[in-house]
């Protein structure tokens, strides 16, 4: 699958505050419409970062195992 | 023609850089071949770790300031005249008296700021610790409280990651020595779905609630505050009812980086690794300002300024650098008024946080006045 993305924010190696933590500032700092994509090393990022989308209504567009990182892509609807 | 380095930012970052930039440089600086000229729009420099303590009385507000001229190498230029444009096709910064600053070389290290006007509701109906004007109306309503539910919130993004979790740790110590736990709940939340970041200290706090009664909410991050309710509202739908509230508000960068179009909400595209301006190599980013998925807190800005320096020294003495930047943060984790630990981690290495004990806390005791000694870059 492939999604026109507005902005990737490389978290990887990120240990503090977090890619989730990246995750939740890019989509409370964008504009309704925009895809955002977050790189982490953790597998985990894309379990609680597609928890939180869910939790605040927000679309979780893919989430990806690029090979030795993952990626979740997720855009603003509201 | 000397080389001309302007730093703008008299902060952790921004002074640690010019301190140790004037010390490598110290026969280009007497000859004349070299000039550094710092911009920052406060005349006093304080040491923002402290508020934490200014809160519980444990410093008087003016141990934790000190004169930014009195900080800086006699051989570096201070003009407090906050910058208001960075013009980076000419190479010149100006500043709001009307000044021009033209540079060879330019480190932004003009950090961040709490911006609770962002979350509607909070400026009437929360305190913070992230300024000394509120650290000391917390003080005083902690004086004040007489029982109840006192609510921890954080906004995002945020500096000093740990503070939230310092802050909880020290007022139940606080309470427990007034003799007050039986009249407080203390409820903690944050914003992703554990305690804290860092995986490690999440998981050593969650007993450390259990034992101390303290309760918490994760996934909750505020999107705005019914002052007269006294009510908390997420993002993610949930309520929660506070007598007090503390929250840590969400930050952005300095209005000059925005409105010199260098970054969204003032944080500027870096390297990671050298930690120059993306795109340009004549500008460095130090600090808070940067736009590094890692932690915003003087401990990174305090290790960024070395790397800065060191490659700035060098690429006007040698004609070249290859020092880099490993993601290196340490930061000290207060768990009560008498025990802290400390973590350190960087890009590759994540942290593992010793078991608390009362020597941690006294080496952080004693940080917090050697703190000077780092500004001026000799610690």
């Amino acid at each position: 699958m492939s999604v026109a993305v507005d902005s990737t924010i490389d978290a990887r190696g990120s240990a503090c505050p977090g890619p989730t933590m990246e995750l939740i500032k890019a989509m409370k700092s964008s504009a309704v419409g925009t895809v955002v994509e977050v790189l982490s090393s953790d597998k985990m990022t894309t379990v609680d970062g597609a928890a939180w989308l869910k939790k605040v209504g927000q679309e979780l567009v893919e989430t990806s195992d690029k090979g030795g990182y993952w990626s979740i892509i997720a855009k603003k609807i509201k | 023609m000397p080389k001309r380095i302007v730093i703008i930012g008299g902060g952790a970052g921004g002074t640690i850089t010019a301190n140790l930039l004037a010390r490598n440089l110290y026969r280009q600086l007497v000859s004349g071949h070299v000039v550094i000229n710092m911009i920052t729009d406060k005349a006093e420099h304080v040491y923002q770790p402290g508020f934490l303590y200014v809160v519980f009385d444990k410093v008087r507000p003016d141990e934790i300031v000190r004169k930014q001229k009195d900080l800086l190498d006699q051989h570096i230029n201070l003009f407090v005249d906050p910058a208001v444009k960075i013009d980076k096709e000419n190479k010149i910064v100006r500043t709001q008296s009307g000044k021009e600053f033209p540079y060879d070389y330019l480190v932004i290290a003009t950090g961040s700021r709490i911006v609770p006007e962002d979350i509607p509701g909070l400026k009437e109906g929360g305190h913070w610790f992230y300024d000394m004007e509120g650290a000391k109306k917390l003080r005083q309503a902690l004086k004040d409280f007489s029982g109840g539910r006192i609510a921890i919130t954080v906004g995002v993004p945020h500096k000093c990651p740990v503070a939230p979790l310092e802050m909880t740790f020290m007022l139940y110590d606080y309470f427990k020595q007034k003799e007050m736990l039986d009249k407080v709940e203390l409820f903690y939340t944050y914003p992703i779905n554990r305690l804290h970041s860092l995986e490690p200290v999440a998981n050593w706090a969650v007993p450390e609630f259990e034992k101390k009664g303290i309760k918490s909410e994760t996934f909750f991050n505020m999107e705005e505050i019914d002052a007269e309710k006294k009510v908390v509202r997420s993002m993610e739908g949930s309520e929660l009812n506070y007598d007090l509230l503390i929250a840590v508000p969400p930050h952005k960068g300095a209005p000059v980086v925005a409105e010199s179009g260098l970054g969204k909400d003032g944080w500027i595209a870096t390297d990671k690794k050298t930690l120059h301006n993306e795109g340009s190599d004549n500008v460095y980013v130090v600090g808070d300002t940067t736009n590094l998925p890692i932690s915003k807190a003087g401990s990174t800005a305090h290790f960024e300024s070395h790397i800065v320096a060191e490659r700035l020294s060098s690429e006007i003495t040698e004609g070249y650098s290859e020092t880099l930047y490993d993601g290196k943060v340490i930061c000290f984790v207060e768990t009560s008024f008498d025990e802290a630990t400390y973590i350190w981690f960087n890009y590759k290495t994540p942290p593992t946080p010793a078991p608390p004990s009362k020597m941690v806390h006294w080496m952080k005791l004693g940080y917090n006045r050697l703190y000077w000694l780092s500004a001026k870059g000799i610690l």
